[in-house]
């Protein structure tokens, strides 16, 4: 057992069938807590005192900021090991996560304009976390840019690697450097930290969604990741058979 | 241990030596880009004329002025930057020189870091020695110019280590500069902060000291990882 037991995965055609068994289970649970979660935000959940309704959103705002900081890390994680262990299945991970990484930052900075403007009276406010959720989404879609511009897919798989892997040095920096420059530039603004302490129902809710959001994206980075394989692997022997046999 | 590499001219100095080979990288760069004056003055045109758009755009308004004025500076300089980035190494990949210079037994993260080097020294110092009209232009108080030059000459370095290694990147690829620029720009916003941060601290009474601290930890940053980086991405390009 121990580390052999794992890289026998690395193999694309050890882990296409492995993900095709896990994705059902991902989804289906991806799907049931969503469900839970937004039962107990959206009806359990009492209204705050302070912002009403409208603080509901962050049930989906919340996990949507934390998966979207998480994946890049992720991301960055399976890039490391494309580039040390030189193993085609992680810079496939990373390609397959990139998207919905992106998707994340984009429903976070969405809802966060939602919520700011009957909370702050502006859908966009230069607030330190707004601001570096887009810097976020800038380095995501210059991650899938890079991936696009290059043809040959060995070489965007370690191009797009290091850049990954610059991006997540870079993303600490960023995140202290855009607080600094907001609380250097205007005073406090309403912010989430300030808010009242959570009803229990409130942060069982928040957890719920975020393991549902996890679950989703475990699902979705898995399927493409799938399609990633039958798109480089097209024309090889156990492929063949894979699609002959099981789909 | 005297052999003579042609291939880079590198004529008769010990090529193992990775100062040595930064050396001649820089002094060869150096050299090619005195032979295009025009080119080099078309980059401090561009900066100028930049930060003489804000005025226009924005109101000619002295106070208002004085106070983007640090930010307006720094954004011209990131632009005029990415301005001359395609040129570090694309030249020298399309006429196969980067194909010798990876080939060659000299450290290939000297023989960058003498590139950026040089790139740094057309490019970057230029703007840095331009500062000071950008404080008379807005009428900056001459501490706030002192520390925008000051901030410059510590941020532009680390804006060329970042350029080098997305530039070499995006060797040989179909998307062009707009591709550079997505790249760099959101990967050199600390720099920004920090940069346009100093002057602004100055001109509104504070003291500097710890952006400008900030900024040159970033550059030490940038000269111990930048040329492993972007040796890396350039032997990626030949992969």
């Amino acid at each position: 057992m121990g580390s052999t037991a794992w890289f026998k995965f690395a193999s694309p055609a050890a882990f296409y069938p492995l993900a095709g068994r896990l994705i059902p289970w991902f989804a289906w649970a991806a799907g049931l807590l969503t469900l839970i979660g937004l039962y107990l935000g959206f009806i359990v959940a009492p209204t705050d005192y302070q912002q009403g309704e409208s603080y509901r959103i962050i049930f989906i705002h919340v996990p949507a900021a934390w998966m979207a900081m998480f994946l890049y890390l992720v991301m960055a994680g399976w890039c490391a090991a494309s580039l040390i262990w030189n193993t085609r299945l992680s810079a496939m991970m990373a390609q397959a996560l990139a998207p919905t990484g992106a998707m994340f930052s984009v429903v976070a900075l969405w809802t966060g304009a939602l919520w700011g403007r009957p909370t702050w009276g502006a859908y966009w406010v230069w607030d330190a976390r707004l601001t570096s959720t887009l810097i976020l989404l800038f380095l995501y879609l210059g991650y899938m840019a890079l991936r696009a511009a290059i043809d040959d897919p060995r070489r965007a798989d370690r191009a797009s690697a290091l850049l990954a892997l610059v991006g997540a040095i870079n993303v600490p920096i960023i995140y202290f450097s855009v607080r600094w420059w907001n609380t250097l530039h205007q005073g406090a603004s309403v912010s989430l930290t300030s808010s009242p302490k959570m009803a229990q129902t409130m942060l069982a809710a928040m957890l719920v969604m975020s393991f549902a959001a996890w679950f989703y994206a475990i699902a979705v980075a898995l399927h493409r990741a799938r399609s990633i394989i039958i798109e480089r692997e097209n024309g090889s022997d156990w492929l063949r058979r894979q699609l002959a046999g099981t789909n | 241990m005297n052999r003579s590499v042609t291939a880079h001219r590198v004529r008769d100095t010990p090529v193992h030596d990775p100062l040595a080979a930064l050396w001649h990288a820089c002094s060869r760069d150096l050299r090619l880009a005195m032979r295009s004056k025009a080119e080099l003055a078309l980059i401090v045109v561009f900066f100028v004329l930049v930060m003489t758009l804000f005025p226009l755009g924005v109101s000619p308004e002295p106070k208002l002025l004085e106070r983007i004025a640090p930010g307006i500076a720094w954004v011209a300089a990131l632009l005029a930057s990415l301005l001359s980035l395609p040129r570090l190494f694309a030249t020298d990949h399309a006429d196969g020189t980067l194909e010798q210079l990876v080939l060659a037994p000299a450290a290939l993260p000297a023989v960058v870091a003498g590139k950026v080097l040089a790139h740094w020294m057309t490019n970057g110092l230029p703007l840095v020695l331009l500062a000071p009209l950008a404080g008379l232009q807005f009428g900056m108080s001459p501490e706030a110019t002192i520390t925008l030059v000051a901030g410059l000459a510590l941020g532009t370095p680390s804006l060329s280590w970042l350029g080098a290694v997305c530039a070499a990147l995006t060797l040989g690829t179909r998307a062009g500069s707009a591709l550079l620029a997505l790249l760099v720009l959101p990967l050199a916003v600390p720099i920004l902060i920090f940069g346009a941060g100093a002057a602004e601290a100055v001109a509104s009474g504070l003291e500097a000291g710890a952006h400008l601290s900030l900024l040159g930890a970033g550059l030490i940053v940038c000269w111990v990882f930048g040329p492993f980086a972007t040796a890396l991405a350039v032997r990626i390009a030949y992969e």
